[in-house]
């Protein structure tokens, strides 16, 4: 650091100082992640009192499977509820490309990659369209998305026919839900993960350092990489047990093998929300993005072309979620008519949950992905308590109440945000 | 004196059947600041809007240091560097003063934005114009007081190099120090040798801050004074036709 800035930008002072600041714009309201991070302890410690089957490797991988789809579906909302705008039909659009893809398979199994392909091609037109409707012809997308919610479940049973179901029979596509990677695969991403987070950081640094301005302690990353390490080592490390053992079949009978490895879906996750963090955080679609969320007019004369943000956030939406229907068929390993109807709610309360605001510009997809992880806790904890599905409904409604109050409290009392 | 920035002359507008700017000249000089005052009505956001590329002129010739230009996009007058603070701001709450600083015309290095860049031209731009109240500029524009927004708007035309900067009732929703903070930021814009027009309903305002004095009357500019030649009774008798037409160059 050279010359004294006349100006504060939030990154001088020593590691105190930082935290100091950080606590103090907790204190006033602004507290990022941690309300879905409470709640992800808070559930994770109750189910694991209430059930003894929660806290096992087994059930533990499985909830991770579990909420790999919602968290790709909650990505792809993000996106345009960041717009202030929403999308309905995002869990349909999805059904829907998965009842093409399976039907294809069923004449052309050979070409399935050529198939995923067309589903992926069905997803973007639907955003496009969506996108059409909202930006160029002024529809609100609540409208538009609800009309598509209410007619594919329909185009569904028309691919689909008379039984309403296919199954699929890829297994490439259904080692993603359901196979694993070897063991060290699990430590090797952990140390990409913190390798890239390191490496990023450190060139924002330098950046920082090149163009004269102040860079905050290095003990900051530091402590962010343990942080990282920590959780993600005990993520590998609960992956890497055999989840096999304690079950009926013995660990010494013969035809014995055991089931352990990171689930194949996490590095899938994992790499997809890196990028869409990128984009969001580090490139001008993603700084016009927030622009137009926040205040369109301003946007507008600052020479954003809004309807262009408009269109290609519909259309990534649309496109992730179809990555989401991917990890769906994956899992269930077959498609129905009305697939994907229900989960686009969750996919909105877990956005809420993780902090996204609704009205546009304000919210950010790491958090609404540990919104989805929670929602998905609620999920598995409760299946396993055996509580009737009623009750499951009612819990999770409740939980994003809960949550958008205290957010809305939350942000009452900042009266808006202080620094970033 | 230096040559003028810009130099209206024969101005006309009219909406359908209403004349609302009706031969206009107007001539303003690099840093000075010239209020533009007249009664509402006058045609005062009309005469801005054309400026700024929004609703061009109907006839009349616009000379932009001394060349004659076209004025027919908002575009081709911030390539000019013509840059107009609207009374709303136009500022994105949810984004903090760099980026709001920097909207639409984010800088980009190696693929990705470059923040650093924008942080320092930032504080270098609001320092060049003492600005110090802001705490940090990191912070979000929906912490910041009317006029700490009303700095960061004035503080974008600087980063965007204007040469002429227009500024719409910049003090209307202000309270007393605020706008004695916004007053002194545009005397500061006028001494970097940036061309200010200010359009105000407030005359105090106006004498404290302005070098000539432009009135509008029903559409025709009655008269462009110095203000070190002219009082407050004659500019009201101006704006409210009581005096008559008394152009000054
Ligand atoms: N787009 C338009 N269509 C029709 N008439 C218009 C339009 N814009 C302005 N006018 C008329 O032109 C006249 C001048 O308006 P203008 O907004 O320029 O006044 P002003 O001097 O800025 O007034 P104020 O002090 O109230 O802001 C008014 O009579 C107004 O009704
Ligand atoms: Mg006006």
């Amino acid at each position: 650091m050279s010359e004294k800035l006349a100006l504060n930008t939030g990154h001088e002072g020593s590691t105190r100082d930082q935290l100091a600041s950080y606590f103090s714009r907790l204190k006033s309201g602004d507290m990022g992640p941690l309300p879905a991070v409470g709640a992800a302890i808070l559930l994770m410690v109750l189910f694991s009192l209430l059930s003894n089957v929660f806290l096992t490797p087994i059930n533990l991988t499985n909830l991770l499977v579990q909420s790999a789809t919602l968290i790709m579906l909650t990505s792809a909302l993000v996106f345009v509820i960041l717009l202030a705008e929403i999308d309905l039909s995002a869990g349909v659009t999805f059904g829907t490309g998965m009842a093409i893809f399976v039907k294809l398979n069923q004449s052309s199994p050979n070409t399935w990659i050529l198939n995923l392909l067309l589903a992926f091609v069905f997803g973007v037109a639907v955003g496009w369209f969506m996108g059409f409707f909202v930006a160029k012809i002024g529809v609100p997308s609540f409208v538009i998305s609800l009309a598509l919610y209410l007619a594919f479940p329909g185009v569904m049973l028309i691919i689909l026919g008379e039984g309403g179901i296919l199954t699929l029979q890829v297994p490439e596509v259904m080692a993603i839900m359901n196979g694993t990677m070897p063991l060290w695969a699990g430590w090797l991403l952990l140390a990409i993960c913190l390798g890239v987070t390191a490496a990023m950081s450190l060139w924002d640094r330098s950046r920082r350092l090149k163009a004269n301005l102040p860079v905050r302690p290095l003990t900051l990353l530091a402590m962010k990489l343990g942080g990282i390490a920590v959780i993600g080592a005990v993520i590998v490390q609960i992956c890497n047990i055999d989840r096999r053992q304690g079950g009926l079949l013995n660990t010494s009978s013969p035809g014995y093998h055991p089931i352990q490895g990171m689930p194949i879906v996490v590095p899938f996750v994992v790499v997809i929300l890196f990028i869409c963090t990128f984009m969001l955080d580090r490139t001008r679609y993603g700084r016009h993005l927030y622009a137009v969320g926040g205040n369109p007019e301003a946007a507008r004369r600052a020479g954003i072309k809004v309807a262009k943000i408009r269109m290609t956030a519909f259309i990534i939406c649309s496109t992730l979620a179809m990555i989401a229907g991917v990890f769906n068929v994956s899992r269930i390993g077959n498609v129905e008519s009305g697939a994907g109807k229900s989960i686009v709610l969750e996919g909105v309360a877990a956005a809420v949950v993780g902090g996204v605001s609704l009205f546009g510009g304000r919210g950010r997809l790491a958090y609404a992905a540990l919104g989805a992880f929670v929602i998905s806790t609620i999920d598995n904890g409760l299946g396993l308590l055996g509580v009737p599905a009623g009750l499951n409904f009612i819990i999770t409604g409740s939980v994003l109440l809960v949550a958008a109050t205290i957010d809305a409290l939350a942000r009452k009392r900042a009266g808006g945000s202080l620094v970033r | 004196m230096s040559a003028p920035v810009i130099e209206l002359t024969g101005i006309t507008k009219s909406f359908g059947p209403v004349d609302v700017l009706k031969g206009v000249n107007l001539v303003v000089h690099p840093g000075k600041v010239t209020a533009l005052v007249g009664d509402n009505g006058a045609g005062k956001s009309t005469l801005i809007k054309g400026l700024a590329g929004v609703q061009p002129y109907d006839h009349g010739t616009v000379l932009f240091e001394g060349q004659e230009v076209q004025l027919t996009t908002p575009r081709q007058a911030s390539a000019l560097g013509i840059e107009v603070v609207y009374q709303d701001l136009a500022l994105c709450e949810n984004l903090d003063i760099v980026q709001n600083m920097f909207l639409g015309r984010e800088e980009i290095s190696q693929l990705t934005l470059d923040e650093s860049n924008m942080e320092f031209a930032a504080v270098k731009a609001l320092e060049s114009l003492s600005v110090k109240t802001v705490k940090s500029v990191r912070q979000k524009v929906s912490s910041l007081s009317g006029g700490q927004r009303q700095t960061v708007a004035i503080a974008r035309t600087v980063l965007r190099d204007a040469k002429v900067v227009i500024l719409d009732e910049p003090t209307a929703a202000l309270g007393v120090a605020q706008t004695e903070q916004v007053l002194n930021l545009v005397r500061r814009l006028a001494d970097k040798g940036i061309a200010v027009v200010i359009i105000s309903h407030n005359l105090i305002d106006v004498f404290k801050v302005a070098d000539d004095i432009a009135v509008l009357y029903l559409g025709n500019m009655v008269a462009q004074l110095k203000t070190s030649e002219t009082n407050h009774n004659d500019v009201i008798g101006y704006i409210t036709g009581i005096k008559g037409s008394k152009e000054t160059k």
